[in-house]
């Protein structure tokens, strides 16, 4: 840039670059860039830094001591060395409840004794993250097609259903059973999905409020299904299934006795992302969804018909729901009762998150995924061992959507280098 | 007015759109400023106008430096613009329009309409612009409202007149009557930059032409250059404006309309009993203003809209109401008029695009299974056939100039087997370059025998392709005429009037 002054040159655009360079070390304005992923890991940064405030803010002996310390000055040190330990401590837990406890792992690794429990967090984290992905992926297709599926939830409900009408009331050798009961979850996805889809495609009914709807018919149809006689655990008047058969489920991995939740179902969700990769990448439909979802009207000078892969899409996507909802209850709980997937358990919900987050690739969502349902046992972890409310995780969990969402506010803060491309969540708005 | 710009700079990041720039424009003079699309000539007006700043340089108005933060103080300076994209409110009258942001008010904020259409009339009257005060501006013809946004910089008291590619929505006539009122103009005094790259225009009417290429001004020349060195300077090489084509023998109907009805979204019957046919081995040319039904027949013809009534018909087969899918298999190479929003899907590669209506077409794919290996040797193939620029065949669409964007598409259509290759505003946006080789491949293909269809605001474009020209107004075929007709009588039917009448 030429320093030459002249009466006319407008100040606005040309000396930005320079002062900002003064602010922030070369090297980070060289290294850093807008990248996706230094955006998502920087955003998660800042969930932590917030939380940790929050932690503070909610800690009453930490309250009190800066609250003493501003009162008679002095004694700031131990204020602060008080508010560290209280935050490390807690993001301790949080972090060896959900991933590895250094010193249960040092201690099974000298004695090759306490694997179970040293195990224990990791196992929770993948049992969580397993129907995430599943259902994460479902989302994550159906919204690179430009189609806001917002009935995950229901779709993953349904799906349950079926799976449980399948593995608790037909008897078959294992080697049949379990895959005819997952497969009947996809089904029951599909179904479920393939509502909104006919609509849509021959009413031209705006998805997002009949996915969105949908999932409150699902949940009276859960409840229904769950006191009829054909579904509901005999001698009982409560909404809950029978039991599946132990040629339905899908086992611990390394047994019932080690106490390991983590079950087969990972090669089930390992699978969904191995079929997603192949999937966008290298399937002609899959090919024309992602025609469809960045340029609909090139699609359709190009041959594509929009009401086929609107239909195909909520079969897809419905049908990888529906499987979701079927790993959760087949890896878990062996049945399903009236709060299956109701609330904050609601893995369609949370899925929608993910897959923004994950920006749609299968890879992407698998991170998010593992990071969600760390958060959510960590978050757990630390509220038993610390007293801080698991909401604390879900505060963590929004910050980072928040932030991710925003990347024109991550790279003001961190003054990362504009890319020339920058990073959109999700290149579509609602209209469709 | 005198306005200089001396050594004017404007970068966007690494990207220099103007390279000091000087230019000067003397009181009543036609300045033309001409060059390819992305010359730089649209930021250089932006600057002088106040809506950019330029990194270095200065404005002198009568001598003494300006400097302006927005464009009200370009106005208040004596600058007005009359944009490419009208701004103008279409349901207000005329007069509201040319008063907005400045109206005359009664008690309690009313607009004084009687003072407003008197302001109206007074300009029209000083200038000989004739524009009834009243007319709703939307129910009024281009040129009209073309004639509103020029009033409405005068009535700023501009003395600098900026007209960006002003006749790029005109028919010939209104073209002849936008010079007349430039000339008119410039005779009162005033000054006028006029930015085009339309040769013809600039030797018509400019009193001095600037070239730009590339941000840099090339050369400074009176308007007795031929057009060929004119192009020359702006395109950097010499060019071949006139397209060579030798006779061919005409094949059989390739691509035959009759009476065909389609309705535009509004349910208007904007296409209105069109009867046309298309040989094998010639051009056939559809001239006509913008707006006159061509973008709803050409959907039409690929499936994209439904046919009312009429018949479709590629070679003997009826693809009337037919799916897009049946048509491109029929063999109908389709380029569409808007390449970005129909063409081409700007952030997949060049690779995917070159395939993106054939994608299931054997060797690209096998059961459902993409062969990317044939993906990207079809697109290593046509990027050399066709000597599209760019980094690589992973590169996105969007990163390709306008030119390569449509040369893509092109390269897509001709390279699988085709009946009649049809294209809408095959050239809209392109440098003169690319202008040059995308007509030499359509001329190509009908030296090989294709039936070959093309519409076209463009006029030069239709005369120098067209075997036959066909011209359409209000919906109809108003005429079929010669390429050697005058361009008088193809403006006449493109105004509407029938053959009988004035041929």
């Amino acid at each position: 840039m030429s320093e030459r002054p002249s009466p006319s040159n407008a100040p606005a655009l040309g000396d930005a670059p320079e002062a900002r360079a003064r602010l922030v070390p070369r090297w980070w304005a060289r290294y850093s860039s807008t990248s996706p992923i230094t955006l998502t890991v920087l955003a998660l940064v800042l969930g932590v830094v917030i939380g940790a405030f929050i932690i503070m803010l909610t800690s009453a002996p930490v309250l009190n001591s800066w609250r003493h310390s501003f009162h008679h000055f002095g004694s700031f040190a131990g204020t602060l060395k008080l508010t560290f330990d209280t935050v490390a401590a807690a993001y301790r837990a949080m972090v060896t409840g959900s991933i590895l406890d250094p010193t249960l792992f040092f201690h099974s690794l000298s004695t090759g004794n306490g694997w179970d429990q040293t195990l224990t967090p990791i196992s929770e984290t993948l049992t969580y993250a397993t129907p995430l992905v599943i259902a994460s992926i479902g989302v994550g297709i159906a919204f690179q097609t430009g189609i806001f599926n917002i009935g995950a939830n229901g779709q993953a409900i349904l799906g349950a259903i079926a799976g449980t009408a399948v593995a608790s009331m037909i008897h078959l050798p294992m080697f049949l059973h379990l895959p005819f009961t997952l497969v009947a979850g996809i089904i029951g996805g599909a179904v479920c999905g393939m509502v909104p889809g006919v609509l849509k495609a021959y009413t031209g009914a705006h998805e997002v409020i009949v996915t969105l709807m949908f999932n409150y018919v699902v949940n009276a149809i859960l409840i229904y299904a769950l006191t009829s006689t054909a579904l509901q655990l005999p001698g009982q008047s409560n909404d809950i299934s029978r039991n599946f058969d132990s040629t339905a489920t899908l086992n611990p991995l390394f047994g019932t006795k080690s106490g390991l939740r983590v079950s087969y179902g990972i090669f089930v969700a390992a699978a969904v992302v191995v079929f997603a990769v192949w999937f966008l990448k290298r399937s002609s439909l899959g090919f024309d969804f992602r025609i469809t979802g960045a340029n609909p009207n090139a699609a359709r000078a190009s041959g594509i018909n929009p009401k086929t892969i609107v239909l195909a899409v909520f079969l897809v996507s419905g049908g990888l729901s529906g499987l979701a909802g079927i790993v959760q209850a087949a890896s878990t709980t062996h049945y399903i009762d009236g709060g299956f997937l109701v609330g904050s358990a609601g893995i369609g919900f949370t899925a929608i998150t993910i897959a923004l987050l994950g920006r749609l690739q299968p890879i992407g969502i698998v991170w998010g995924s593992l990071l969600f349902a760390a958060l959510g046992v960590g978050g757990r972890a630390m509220q038993a061992a610390t007293g801080i409310p698991l909401d604390l995780a879900t505060i963590i969990q929004s910050v980072v959507v928040l932030f991710v969402a925003s990347p024109v506010l991550i790279t003001e803060i961190f003054r990362l280098r504009s890319g020339a491309e920058s990073f959109q969540l999700a290149n579509k708005g609602w209209g469709s | 007015m005198r306005v200089e710009l001396q050594g004017i700079t404007k970068r966007f990041g690494s990207f220099t759109a103007n390279d000091h720039i000087d230019l000067v424009v003397e009181p009543g003079q036609i300045h033309c400023l001409l060059g390819e699309n992305g010359a730089g000539k649209s930021t250089l007006m932006n600057v002088l106008f106040g809506l950019l700043h330029a990194e270095e340089g200065q404005i002198l108005i009568n001598g003494e430096p300006v400097h302006f933060d927005n464009s009200g103080e370009a106005v208040r300076h004596g600058i007005g613009m009359v944009h490419q994209h009208f701004m103008l409110v279409p349901v207000f009258t005329a007069a509201e329009n040319v008063v907005l942001g400045f109206e005359p008010t009664k008690s309690f904020n009313r607009l004084d309409h009687k003072t407003a259409n008197a302001k109206i009339v007074e300009l029209s009257k000083k200038f000989g612009l004739e524009v009834d005060p009243d007319a709703v501006v939307e129910t009024l013809p281009v040129g009209l409202q073309q004639r509103v946004e020029i009033l409405k910089a005068l009535s700023h008291d501009a003395e600098l007149l900026i007209l960006d590619e002003p006749t790029a929505v005109l028919t010939p006539q209104e073209i002849d009557a936008l010079m007349e009122i430039m000339r008119s103009l410039a005779r009162d005094g005033k000054s006028i930059l006029f930015i085009t790259h339309k040769l013809k225009e600039v030797r018509a009417v400019a009193d001095v032409i600037t070239v730009i290429r590339q941000g840099q001004v090339i050369d400074s020349v009176p308007p007795t250059e031929t057009e060929n060195q004119l192009a020359a300077l702006m395109v950097g090489r010499e060019v071949n404006l006139t397209v060579v084509k030798e006779s061919t023998q005409l094949g059989d109907v390739v691509l035959e309309l009759k009476d065909v009805v389609v309705r535009d979204d509004r349910g208007l019957a904007v296409v209105n009993g069109v009867c046309l046919d298309v040989h094998a081995g010639e051009i056939v040319a559809l001239a006509g203003v913008q707006g006159n039904g061509q973008t709803e027949l050409a959907e039409a013809i690929a499936g994209l809209r439904h046919v009312e009534s009429g018949t479709i018909t590629l070679r003997g087969q009826d693809i009337t109401n037919h799916t897009p899918r049946e048509i491109l298999d029929a063999g109908l190479g389709h380029v569409p008029e808007d390449r970005q929003r129909d063409g081409l899907v700007l952030s997949m590669s060049l690779a995917d695009n070159l395939v993106l209506n054939t994608p299931r077409r054997a060797p690209f794919a096998r059961r459902g299974t993409r062969n990317l290996n044939a993906v990207d040797a079809n697109a290593t193939a046509l990027v050399e056939r066709f000597d599209i620029r760019t980094t690589g065949i992973d590169a996105t669409a969007a990163s390709l100039s306008g030119g390569n964007q449509q040369k893509v598409i092109v390269a897509r259509e001709l390279a699988r087997p085709l009946t009649c290759f049809m294209a809408s505003q095959p050239t809209r946006g392109l440098d003169v370059g690319s202008i040059e080789y995308v007509h030499r491949q359509i001329v190509n293909q009908r030296n090989e025998g294709l039936g070959i269809f093309i519409i076209s605001s463009e006029l030069d474009e239709v005369v120098a392709l067209g075997d036959r020209i066909a011209v359409m107004y209000a919906g109809k075929v108003t005429g079929i005429v010669d390429p050697s007709t005058s361009r008088e009588d193809i403006g006449l039917l493109m105004a509407g009037s029938t053959m009988g009448e004035h041929v």
